[in-house]
């Protein structure tokens, strides 16, 4: 008889620590942290999400992709850690005075990643094929804008309709691909520092030095980027020293790591918001928006979810991008409960009920949806929260626009507001919440057209301002980026864009 | 039913006892709100404030494990009470009458229990979507076919017995003799599949928010506090204990509980 009494203890202890232990985190990790002795070097890297299905540069969605393959593809200009423009495959560049003619002189013998040579054909061909088949709309709204694009010996000529004092930004993202090559979805080929070397979805990707790369060389031979569908694995394994290195790491996480890793703290630049349908009930109404930012208090999200780290946000500009961050929409809606409510009676939304899907698979959306649906309770608002799968919510959620709010964080592709801006236009794809403000699209526009440098950044602080005035969405942070690098390596450096760049990465002896 | 005291009994009770107030009390009142956060307090290790500790959002632990405790036990005891009303009727009609209504039945059980329970319950809730009430009819419903099979075969064996034929003689109707007659008879099989039961039933809904299909946040639920608990295993220990402690007790107290009448009232 006791022999049963202790089965049961057992079966219940080991049934509990099952219950704890979680999926993922019982997976043994073969591979071992990479080793830093020069020259070889290898940094075995954690991604919190697989990569894209289609790795074609023009056709990547996800941020998590963009952020591993801009270490393999390039533009004749890439932007570098100030948010500046500097000549990647071209040498050099050149703006006429009317800011309608760039000149780029396409650089000597760069070579892509297969062998071939880059042509002064590779490059149309890259930005023909990039207008033609872009997913990213604000990159094709500016390059429907050229009027002309011709070779010039060695020499590429773009003619702009209209003074676009952001355009560098755009052609930073037409990466420069070979013509003749037809496989970038699965086995990308560019000009980078790194080639892609392999990639086994779920798995694992591997990056490669480029030698023959034109400019520095990495120190790093090889990046072992592993997948792990689940945080709590990948900090596991991080902890464990299996991994070298990983970012978008929680500031929970960040200060429990007992492994000796350096931590450095910087932003995600991504815009968290709660999204809105604005093109169905109940959020098609303004008043019951503006109720939602009324109450949400930021500063006790951010205190909640990231112990004050992190930046408050107003409107789709992250702090990041300086000059056209509009600092005073920040504060646009001071945490007021009672003007929500009374929004919510003028709209005839009393005890408003909604559901907010957000991604499992990244904590930090979560843990702010349950703050949220805390403050809106305080309002007498009812938000229930229904967690989604990554691949559910970007076909559903994001491509369906199956969708009452959601919580998530949205990345520029590229160094321009627009990355952030265009997205809202009333006739864009992307734009999946369907806003849809015809003021908003003339700011837009008026920020293209414009030649001068001050009124188009003015435009733009327009177009954010009226996203806070109807508040489009319940805009409320950028959150605070924390990246775990082994001691053994160093020289990791913040983006102002969702990008890590492993070829600064060098081994710290 | 007598039941002679033993150690099994005596533990089990008091354990049970102690739970039950607790839970039942975490239904009306909790110390602090299960909800409310609070910047300033969070990932609190046990004091006398907060004697299970905070969690990420300053939450006190022992609320939530209270509010996710009473839930977890009135989802069990639902779903153990529609797998037993129903495996009851189910099974004292096949295991009386037999005949092909019984093979079917039988059958069907059959496939139903062919499959792993929680992968049953993973694509029911998934279909239907989460929520207390789906949950409860998933499992339910899962539930269902061992409770047909135990008191299927214990009326079978009943049936043909002396004190049947002669009730049967004497005109006793067909109800009456299923469930005044037979069904006392069968309380030593089912009282420890009850408890089997409900200690399965409160794993299973564990296990379902744990994998975040179950109770949503923020409603807590033992499940989806070990499931969060996860991240701060390291910083705050005491999260994941409060949780995972909870499951074990609960289902400690009804296997001791249930262990100590079985022994009471058999002979060893």
């Amino acid at each position: 008889m006791s022999r049963r009494i202790y089965a049961l203890l057992l079966s219940s202890a080991i049934l509990s620590c099952a219950l704890g232990a979680g999926p993922g985190a019982t997976m043994t990790i073969a591979d071992e942290a990479g080793s830093a002795s020069s020259g070889d070097a290898e940094l075995v890297v954690g991604l919190p999400q697989d990569l894209d299905n289609s790795l074609d540069p023009y056709q990547i969605t996800a941020a998590g992709t963009r952020e591993v393959l801009f270490n393999v593809y390039e533009g004749l200009v890439k932007p570098d850690t100030d948010g500046n423009f500097v000549d990647a495959v071209a040498s050099a560049h050149e703006i006429s005075e009317d800011g309608l003619t760039y000149t780029f002189t396409l650089r000597k013998g760069v070579l892509f990643h297969n062998g071939d040579e880059v042509t002064i054909d590779d490059v149309l061909y890259s930005f023909d094929t990039c207008a033609a088949t872009t997913t990213n709309s604000a990159v094709e709204a500016a390059l429907s804008d050229i009027q002309d694009i011709t070779a010039d010996g060695e020499d590429v000529v773009i003619t702009l309709a209209s003074a676009n004092s952001s355009f560098l930004s755009t052609v930073s993202s037409v990466t420069i691909v070979p013509a003749s090559y037809k496989d970038q979805a699965t086995a990308p080929v560019g000009t980078g520092p790194f080639k892609f070397d392999s990639y086994s979805p779920q798995d694992k990707a591997v990056l490669v030095r480029n030698d023959d790369y034109y400019g520095d060389k990495p120190a790093l031979a090889k990046v072992t980027c592993r997948i792990f569908d689940d945080a709590n694995a990948l900090y596991t394994a991080l902890d464990s020293g299996a991994l070298d290195m990983a970012f978008h790491l929680t500031v929970d996480q960040a200060g429990s790591l007992s492994n000796g890793y350096e931590v450095s703290e910087g932003e995600m630049n991504l815009v968290q918001a709660l999204y809105l349908n604005n093109a169905n009930p109940p959020f098609n109404d303004e008043r019951v928006r503006q109720a939602l930012c009324y109450a949400v208090d930021k500063d006790m999200l951010l205190d909640l979810t990231e112990d004050g780290h992190g930046a408050k946000l107003g409107s789709s500009v992250y702090p990041s991008f300086r000059k056209y961050f509009a600092e005073d929409l920040v504060d646009a809606y001071p945490y007021d409960p009672a003007k929500a409510a009374e929004l919510l009676q003028e709209a005839g939304a009393e005890g408003l009920t909604f559901t907010i899907k957000v991604p499992s698979n990244y904590t930090q959306h979560v843990d702010t949806a349950n703050v949220l649906v805390e403050m809106f309770a305080a309002a007498g608002i009812n938000a229930v929260i229904e967690k989604v799968e990554w691949n559910s919510w970007l076909e559903n959620v994001y491509k369906g626009r199956d969708f009452e709010a959601t919580v998530i964080g949205f990345d520029a592709a590229y160094l321009s507001p627009d990355a952030l801006l265009q997205r809202w236009v009333s006739d864009n794809g992307s734009n999946f919440i369907g806003y849809s403000s015809p003021e908003y699209d003339a700011a837009m526009e008026n920020a293209h057209t414009s030649a001068k440098d001050e009124e188009q950044v003015e435009a733009y602080k327009e177009a954010q301002k009226i996203l806070s005035d109807t508040a489009a969405n319940v805009y409320l942070q950028d959150l605070a980026d924390f990246v775990a690098l082994n001691p053994e390596f160093t020289g990791y450096e913040f983006y102002p864009l969702y990008a890590v760049d492993f070829s600064r990465i060098h081994p710290a002896s | 039913m007598k039941i002679r005291k033993n150690a099994y009994f005596i533990t089990g009770g008091i354990l049970s006892a102690i739970l039950t107030v607790i839970i039942v009390t975490g239904l009306f009142w909790t110390p602090y709100s299960t909800t409310a956060m609070n910047a300033q307090e969070k990932l609190q290790p046990p004091s006398w404030k907060h004697i299970l500790g905070t969690d990420n959002f300053g939450r006190d632990v022992f609320s939530r494990v209270m509010e996710g405790a009473g839930t977890s036990l009135i989802i069990a005891l639902l779903v153990v009470v529609i797998g037993c009303v129903c495996g009851i009727v189910f099974g004292s009609l096949c295991g009386y009458f037999g005949g092909a209504a019984d093979l079917i039945l039988m059958r069907i059980c059959d496939a139903i229990t062919a499959f792993p329970a929680m992968l049953l319950a993973l694509v029911i809730v998934s279909l239907t979507g989460g929520g207390a009430g789906n949950i409860v009819l998933a499992l339910g419903i899962l539930f269902i076919p061992s409770f047909t099979r135990v008191v299927r075969t214990e009326y079978a064996s009943c049936r043909d017995l002396n004190y049947i034929n002669a009730a049967r003689l004497m005109g006793v109707s067909n109800p009456r003799i299923l469930y005044a007659h037979i069904l006392p008879n069968t309380l030593s099989v089912l009282i420890p599949t009850i408890t089997i039961g409900f200690n399965n039933a409160i794993l299973a809904e564990a296990s379902l928010s744990f994998l975040g299909i179950g109770i949503q946040p923020p409603q807590a639920s033992l499940g989806s506090m070990l499931k969060d608990s996860q991240n701060y295993l390291a910083s705050a220990p005491w999260y994941a204990l409060g949780a995972g402690g909870a499951i074990v007790l609960m289902i400690l107290a009804v296997s001791l509980l249930s262990e100590g009448v079985q022994q009471g009232t058999c002979r060893i």
